[in-house]
């Protein structure tokens, strides 16, 4: 029974890692992609989702960076899920980003697994999974990918680049790497260097997925086993991360999951961990362990102003992107000030940056919630930003 | 435009739909095209006044509401305070820094305006008298703090640490070496006084004050 599911479970993993249910551009032996380890990936494709219509001029693309597990998917259903698409709170017709008006891009990041190659994509030269075998990648990697993807669909320069989390970390990336090819760039609940609590809870993370004897050193695929369990730790304690004592207090307080009394026993008595036994038992059905160890490796290596001989202001200098920094009052995990950080640097460098600090009780995950807060800015940003670049207001 | 429409209300009164008169008198004094920090810009006022004139704008407001509503309006504001964040900023970076109706609110006025004079060329400052005639009065007749209608908070609840009056004002700016280039004073019912009016008549019936200031050259 459980070998049939775990056989299943490889099957989608082989069809979406390297036949992704989205749009797919490969890119052969004569465009490698050159990556930070120092080593060069080819072939390689990336898998992306488009919403909307690009205009004549080609000037109203949004990029759009997804976070750590999320992936193209942004506002379509989930091909593996069948869930909604993870931003289509803000992202839709009539929406702030709004696809009737936006050509909006996603695509999965390099090193991810749906369908952007990555550690369980087929190593063309093995004929099995890269596992281990695939190159260390930064966030800068994604970025440069991204960019070839941006010059496959014939873009000159974005209107916009939005993302949260690590997709916040790509759109510092795309602000500094590509300033000409950025007209507004919206970072939210990020950071322009992963800090030391951040790598620590990386850390536990991966040691977790490591320590399941399932692992095989990476070659799980290859000896058909998955190291589910692993995985499901990882995001369990990841997912805390997410979240905010106020939440997790006013979701589950101290209650019992369907019983009246503690039994004594180590069964997930309290909702609590009900809940984050869910979350993890879900999320080792979409994503592949090795993936999570790369894109967590990837975050912990950034550091923008590190490229910049430690100033982060120089990391601006002469942009003329205008930028939008939001932060969440109870993101402990990217809290305010490490926005402020970037908001003094881009001062510094007489950016054109806004800024605001939204109150909320849900920790770091509220950009991807209902926070009417955060439209009505997401909106109000890029009216304006698209009356400046030229594009038709909008109709609202 | 700066005539008083009801005599009764007090001059800078927010009605809605209008401007407050001594933002129009800011707005005035900007050049066309130029770079502006707005220090306490509120809900973004001034800045949406100076678009039309096509002035690259930037603000800077405490309030997180007020941010907010800046920001989706699409004007390029961040929270900050006047008193800690000004330091951050550039010499040179702005043609125009902007405090209005905010001075009195700092925690140290001394600090921010040289700061304005490092970070901008000019430095505009519109701050209420403390000396005009009715507070003067009311200080006299009634031995209470002063409240009008434009100042209405009482002592114990208002976030305006630091009253001064236009000759006050004078005196730091020769403490911090700045010039006047100009100055506007306004009278209760938003009228601008006499230009020619020597500064003790200001210091008396300006209720209101703008003053456009540069760095004194070394």
């Amino acid at each position: 029974m459980v070998d049939a599911v775990i056989s299943l479970e490889r099957t989608g993993r082989t069809r979406e890692a390297d036949q992704p249910s989205s749009l797919v551009v490969q890119f052969g032996a004569d465009k490698p992609l050159k990556l930070d380890a120092g080593v060069e990936l080819s072939p390689f494709q990336i898998a992306y989702q488009t919403y909307g219509t690009l205009n004549a001029e080609r000037s109203n693309a949004v990029l759009v960076c997804h976070a750590l597990t999320a992936d193209q998917h942004v506002f379509n259903r989930h091909p593996v899920t069948g869930k909604p698409g993870w931003w289509n709170t803000l992202i839709g017709p009539g929406l702030p980003i709004d696809t009737n008006r936006f050509f909006v891009i996603c695509s999965n990041v390099i090193g991810g697994c749906m369908g952007s190659t990555g550690p369980a994509s087929t190593n063309p030269a093995t004929g099995m999974p890269w596992g281990l075998e695939f190159p260390v990648i930064t966030i800068r990697d994604m970025v440069r990918a991204q960019a070839m993807l941006i010059d496959h669909l014939g873009i000159e320069t974005l209107f916009a680049v939005a993302g949260g989390s690590m997709g916040g970390m790509q759109v510092m990336q795309w602000a500094t790497s590509y300033p000409e090819r950025v007209f507004a760039a919206l970072p939210i609940a990020t950071s322009t260097r992963h800090s030391a609590q951040n790598i620590a809870f990386n850390e536990v993370g991966r040691q977790a997925v490591m320590a399941d004897p399932e692992w095989r050193g990476g070659r799980y695929f290859a000896e058909g086993t998955k190291p589910s369990r692993g995985l499901a730790v990882a995001r369990m304690s990841a997912h805390i991360t997410y979240l905010s004592d106020a939440a997790l207090h006013r979701k589950f307080g101290r209650r019992f999951q369907n019983r009246e009394n503690p039994t004594f026993s180590f069964d997930a008595d309290f909702q609590v961990e009900s809940y984050l036994r869910h979350q993890g038992a879900s999320f080792v059905e979409r994503f592949d362990a090795n993936s999570y160890l790369y894109l967590t490796r990837a975050m912990d290596y950034f550091d923008l102003a590190a490229d910049y001989g430690g100033v982060l202001g120089n990391a601006f200098k002469n942009t003329k992107t205008r930028i939008c920094v939001i932060s969440f009052t109870s993101d402990w995990l990217f809290p305010t000030i490490e926005s402020r950080d970037i908001v003094h640097a881009l001062n510094a460098a007489g950016a054109r940056v806004s800024f605001a600090e939204i109150e909320t009780d849900k920790g770091h995950d509220a950009f991807l919630l209902d926070e009417p807060e955060l439209f009505t800015i997401v909106r109000g940003f890029l009216d304006g930003a698209a009356v400046a670049r030229g594009l038709p207001a909008s109709k609202r | 435009m700066l005539s008083p429409s009801h005599p009764e209300n007090s001059s800078l009164a927010r009605t809605p739909g209008t401007s407050r008169v001594d933002l129009l008198v800011v707005a005035g004094m900007v050049d066309r095209g130029a770079r502006l920090l707005d220090v306490g810009c509120g809900d973004g006022e001034l800045l949406r006044l100076l678009e039309q004139k096509g002035v690259d704008g930037r603000g800077i407001e405490l309030s997180r509401e007020g941010v907010n509503n800046c920001v989706a309006k699409g004007l390029a504001v961040i929270q900050g305070d006047a008193d800690t964040d000004l330091a951050d900023y550039p010499d040179d970076a702005f043609d125009y820094v902007v405090l209005s109706q905010t001075l009195q609110a700092t925690r140290h006025p001394r600090i921010v305006v040289e700061h304005m004079l490092r970070i901008g060329r000019h430095a505009i400052v519109s701050f209420p008298n403390f000396g005009h005639w009715k507070i003067r009065l009311k200080l006299l007749a009634e031995g209470q703090m002063p409240r009008t209608d434009n100042l209405p908070d009482t002592w114990y609840d208002t976030p305006n640490l630091h009253f001064c009056t236009i000759k006050d004002f004078r005196t730091l700016c020769d403490v911090v070496g700045a010039r006047m280039d100009k100055a506007v004073a306004f009278n209760a019912w938003g009228k601008p006084l006499r230009l020619n009016a020597p500064w003790w008549f200001w210091n008396l019936f300006g209720e209101q004050a703008v003053f456009l200031l540069s760095r004194r050259s070394k």
